[in-house]
C-alpha cells in the first residue's frame, strides 16, 4: 500500500491509459502546457506530446461531439469537461449522441468515450460553479456514471472504465482532490455497480455517494462517540445502481439515511429511496430519510454557502433524530 | 467562374472551378456506365420517397418522415466522388444519402416499417439509419449534432495517419445551431480532413431562412469567418455538384484542412410529411419544380446522346422493381422480438 492524493490517483489512471493503448488520447480545455485546471494533467503534454494531449478551444459542445466521432471510429478518446457545470453546453453530444449510437445503430457503432468532468459545491466559486448533474446523467440509459469518493476507488474504477464499450461520465469531487488516501500496489480494478460498505455498522445505514460518502463517515465517527453504530455504504456508481449491497444492509439495520449535496427535489438519492423502501419495506422501523442540499442556488458568501450544502452534523442529526422515531 | 459554382476565395478561381454541368466538356472525363448510374440513383431516390409516402399513408410507416425528393443531385453527385473508407454522416433528411452511398433499398425500406430487419434493426427509424459497412455513420436528428461527430471521425483518421476524409451533410437550418460555429472553428483550427456541406433548401422547417438567416443566399461566405474556403454550387446539377466535388474530396485528402460546400436547392416536398408547405410562395415553388434535378439531367442525357430513351425506360423499369421488392420485403420482415428491447443499449459483454 502507499498513501497517494485523489488527484494523483485520477492522474495515474490516465497515465496508464496513455502509456498502454495508443488508441487513448486527451482532448480538453488547458489540459495541456496549462496542466489542467485541477493540475491533475500536469506535466502529461511534456511526456506524451501535443499529438495525444489536445489543448482544445472552449467549446464544450464539439470536443465532446469529436469524441463521438473519434471513438465510432475505434479510437479511446478521453474527453475533460472543466467542470459539470460546464458539461450542460455539451449535453446534446453526451445524451442524445454518445448514450444512443449503439442502440441506435442496432449495435453496429459502439462509443468507448470516457468523459471525465468535476462537480461538487463547497469551494466558494458560485451558484454557476457549484453544481452536482451526476445524478441526472444517471437517468440515461447507455451512460455509465461513476462517482469516486476514495484515491482507491478513482484508481480502480478508472481501470474499469478503460474496458468498457460505451460512454463513460468520470465524475471527479472539486473537495476530494487534494484527500489522500491507500492504493494497493497490485494492479487491481474495481467493477463498476458494486457498492462497498465503507464503515460496519448495525444501528442505521447511511447510503451515499461522492464527497457526500466523506461526510457521512465523519457523521458517523461523531455518532460513534454516543453510542450509535452507522453502517456507511458508497454507490460507487449511479449507473448501473447496485442496489442489492444497500438493501442488505438496510435489512440488518432497519434504518436508511440517504445523503447527498444536490438540492433534495429530484435528487438522486430520491431513487434509492424509492428502491430501498420497494425492497426492504418489512425491515424498517421508520421510512427512509434523506438529507439533501437546500433548494437554493449555491450562495457565494461562504457561511451561507455552508448552510447549502449538508455537513457531517446535519447528517448525525438527521441519523439521531431517525432513530428516536 | 461560371454560374454553377463560386467560392468565398478570390484571386484563385482556376484551383476549384466547376464548369457548367450540363456542357459537353464533362463527355470526357466520365464513363457512360456513370452518366447512366448518376440517373439510376436519382430516380430510385425519387421512387423510393414516392413510396415511403404511399407506405406512409397505409400506416407502415410511422412518426417523423421526411423526404429528400428535389435534392437528389447534391447526395449522388458529392458521395459518388467519396472512397469506400470515407466516412458519410448526415442529418434527418437522409433516405437519399444512404441510397447514394449504397446502403440496401431493402434495409432502409425495412428499417421505416421498423422491421428487425432494417439497417438499424428497427431501432433508429427514418432519421437515425446506419449502415456500418458502408461507413455510413448515420442520421442524426438533432439539429447540428452531427457537426462535432464529424469532426471527430476526421480526428481520428488524422490522429492515424488514415487516407479517410468525412463527409458531413446539414440543412440551411443547421447554420444557426452554436455547433455549427464550435466544428467549424475545430475543423479549421486542428486542419481536419472533413467536408462540411450545406443543403441549402432556403427553408428550416417552415421557416424561411430569408428571415433566419442574415447570409442565405450566400451561406459560403460565412466560412470565412473561420479561415475555411468556401464554395457555393447548383445542388441541382448532379454534374457541377460531381465535378466540384472531385476537387474538393481531393484537396481535402491531401491535409489542407476542412472545406465548406454551400448547395443550393429546394425541397419539392414539406419538412415532414405531416407538412404541407403552404407557406412557400406558389411561384417559388413553380420555379424550383422547373429545376428539377432529374427531368433536368435525363434531358440533358437525352439531347447530347448520353443514352437513348430505351436506356432510360430500362433504368426506370429497374427502380419501380426496386423499390417495389424492397416494400414487399420490409412488409414481410419480422418485427424486432420484445425479448430484445434491451438488446445493444451497452456492450453485451460489458457489466
Amino acid at each position: 500500500m502507499t498513501v497517494i492524493s485523489y488527484r494523483e490517483a485520477v492522474a495515474r489512471g490516465l497515465r496508464e491509459a496513455l502509456q498502454e493503448d495508443s488508441r487513448v488520447f486527451l482532448v480538453g480545455e488547458d489540459i495541456g502546457p496549462y496542466g489542467g485546471s485541477f493540475a491533475v494533467t500536469k506535466g502529461f503534454w511534456e511526456e506524451f506530446g501535443a499529438g495525444r494531449i489536445m489543448d482544445s478551444p472552449l467549446s464544450e459542445s464539439v470536443i465532446v461531439g469529436a469524441g463521438v466521432g473519434a471513438a465510432m471510429a475505434g479510437l479511446r478518446p478521453n474527453v475533460e469537461i472543466m467542470t459539470i457545470n460546464f458539461s450542460l453546453l455539451a449535453m446534446d453530444q453526451i445524451v442524445n449522441h454518445a448514450a444512443k449510437i449503439r442502440y441506435m445503430s442496432g449495435g453496429q457503432f459502439s462509443v468507448p468515450l470516457m468523459i471525465r468532468t468535476v462537480t461538487g459545491g463547497g469551494a466558494s466559486v458560485g451558484a454557476t460553479h457549484s453544481q452536482s448533474f451526476e445524478g441526472w446523467y444517471a437517468s440515461v440509459p447507455g451512460l455509465y456514471v461513476v462517482v469516486p469518493s476514495t484515491p482507491r476507488d478513482a484508481l480502480g474504477l478508472f481501470r474499469s472504465c478503460r474496458d468498457l464499450g460505451d460512454p463513460v461520465l468520470f465524475v471527479e469531487h472539486i473537495l476530494l482532490y487534494g484527500s489522500r488516501g491507500e492504493v494497493p500496489e497490485t494492479p487491481y480494478k474495481i467493477p463498476l455497480g458494486q457498492a462497498e460498505v465503507k464503515r460496519l455498522g448495525r444501528d442505521v445505514t447511511i447510503i451515499s455517494y461522492s464527497r457526500s460518502v466523506q461526510v457521512s463517515l465523519a457523521a458517523a465517527e461523531l455518532l460513534a462517540n454516543e453510542g450509535i453504530q452507522p453502517e456507511v455504504v458508497d454507490l460507487r456508481t449511479l449507473r448501473p445502481l447496485d442496489i442489492e449491497t444497500v438493501v442488505q444492509s438496510v435489512k440488518k439495520t432497519h434504518h436508511a439515511v440517504v445523503v447527498e449535496e444536490v438540492p433534495k427535489q429530484g435528487g438522486f438519492g430520491a431513487e434509492v429511496a424509492a428502491q430501498v423502501q420497494r425492497e426492504a419495506f418489512e425491515y424498517l422501523n421508520a421510512p427512509v430519510e434523506r438529507v439533501a442540499g437546500e433548494e437554493v442556488p449555491i450562495p457565494y458568501s461562504p457561511p451561507l454557502e455552508r448552510l447549502a450544502i449538508p455537513d457531517a452534523d446535519r447528517v448525525a442529526q438527521a441519523v439521531r433524530a431517525l432513530l428516536a422515531q | 467562374m461560371t454560374s454553377s459554382a463560386r467560392s468565398s476565395h478570390q484571386g484563385k478561381p482556376g484551383a476549384h472551378r466547376a464548369a457548367a454541368g450540363t456542357s459537353h466538356e464533362k463527355a470526357g472525363v466520365l464513363t457512360k456506365g456513370q452518366f447512366l448510374e448518376f440517373y439510376r440513383q436519382m430516380h430510385l431516390i425519387r421512387e423510393f420517397e414516392r413510396e415511403c409516402e404511399r407506405q406512409y399513408t397505409r400506416g407502415n410507416i410511422r412518426g417523423f418522415l421526411h423526404v429528400y425528393s428535389g435534392e437528389e443531385a447534391i447526395a449522388v453527385g458529392a458521395i459518388s466522388t467519396l472512397l469506400p473508407q470515407d466516412y458519410v454522416v448526415t442529418h434527418y433528411r437522409d433516405h437519399g444519402h444512404a441510397l447514394a452511398r449504397g446502403v440496401n433499398s431493402k434495409a432502409i425500406m425495412a428499417e421505416l416499417f421498423g422491421k428487425v430487419t432494417g439497417c438499424s434493426k428497427g431501432r433508429g427509424g427514418s432519421m437515425h439509419l446506419f449502415d456500418a459497412e458502408k461507413n455510413f455513420m448515420g442520421g442524426y436528428a438533432i439539429v447540428g449534432g452531427q457537426l462535432p461527430v464529424a469532426a471527430g471521425l476526421a480526428l481520428a483518421s488524422k490522429y492515424r495517419g488514415e487516407d479517410r476524409i468525412a463527409l458531413c451533410f446539414m440543412g440551411d437550418g443547421a447554420l444557426n445551431e452554436g455547433e455549427f460555429h464550435e466544428a467549424m472553428n475545430l475543423a479549421a483550427i486542428w486542419k481536419l480532413p472533413v467536408i462540411y456541406f450545406c443543403e441549402n433548401n432556403l427553408y428550416g422547417m417552415g421557416a424561411s431562412a430569408a428571415n433566419n438567416l442574415v447570409m442565405y443566399q450566400e451561406i459560403y461566405k460565412m466560412a470565412a469567418a473561420y479561415g475555411i474556403e468556401g464554395i457555393q454550387v447548383d445542388g441541382n446539377d448532379v454534374l457541377a455538384v460531381r465535378e466540384l466535388m472531385e476537387q474538393v474530396t481531393q484537396r481535402v485528402r491531401q491535409g489542407q484542412g476542412p472545406i465548406f460546400v454551400e448547395a443550393k436547392t429546394y425541397r419539392l416536398r414539406g419538412h415532414s410529411i405531416a407538412d404541407p408547405a403552404n407557406y412557400r410562395p406558389t411561384d417559388e415553388v413553380a420555379y424550383w419544380q422547373s429545376r428539377d434535378p432529374i427531368p433536368m439531367y435525363r434531358g440533358w442525357l437525352l439531347a447530347e446522346g448520353m443514352a437513348s430513351q430505351e436506356e432510360i425506360d430500362e433504368i426506370n423499369a429497374a427502380v419501380e422493381r426496386e423499390v417495389v421488392a424492397a416494400a414487399e420485403f420490409a412488409d414481410k420482415s419480422p418485427f424486432p422480438q420484445p425479448a430484445d428491447l434491451f438488446r445493444w443499449v451497452y456492450q453485451e459483454d460489458g457489466v
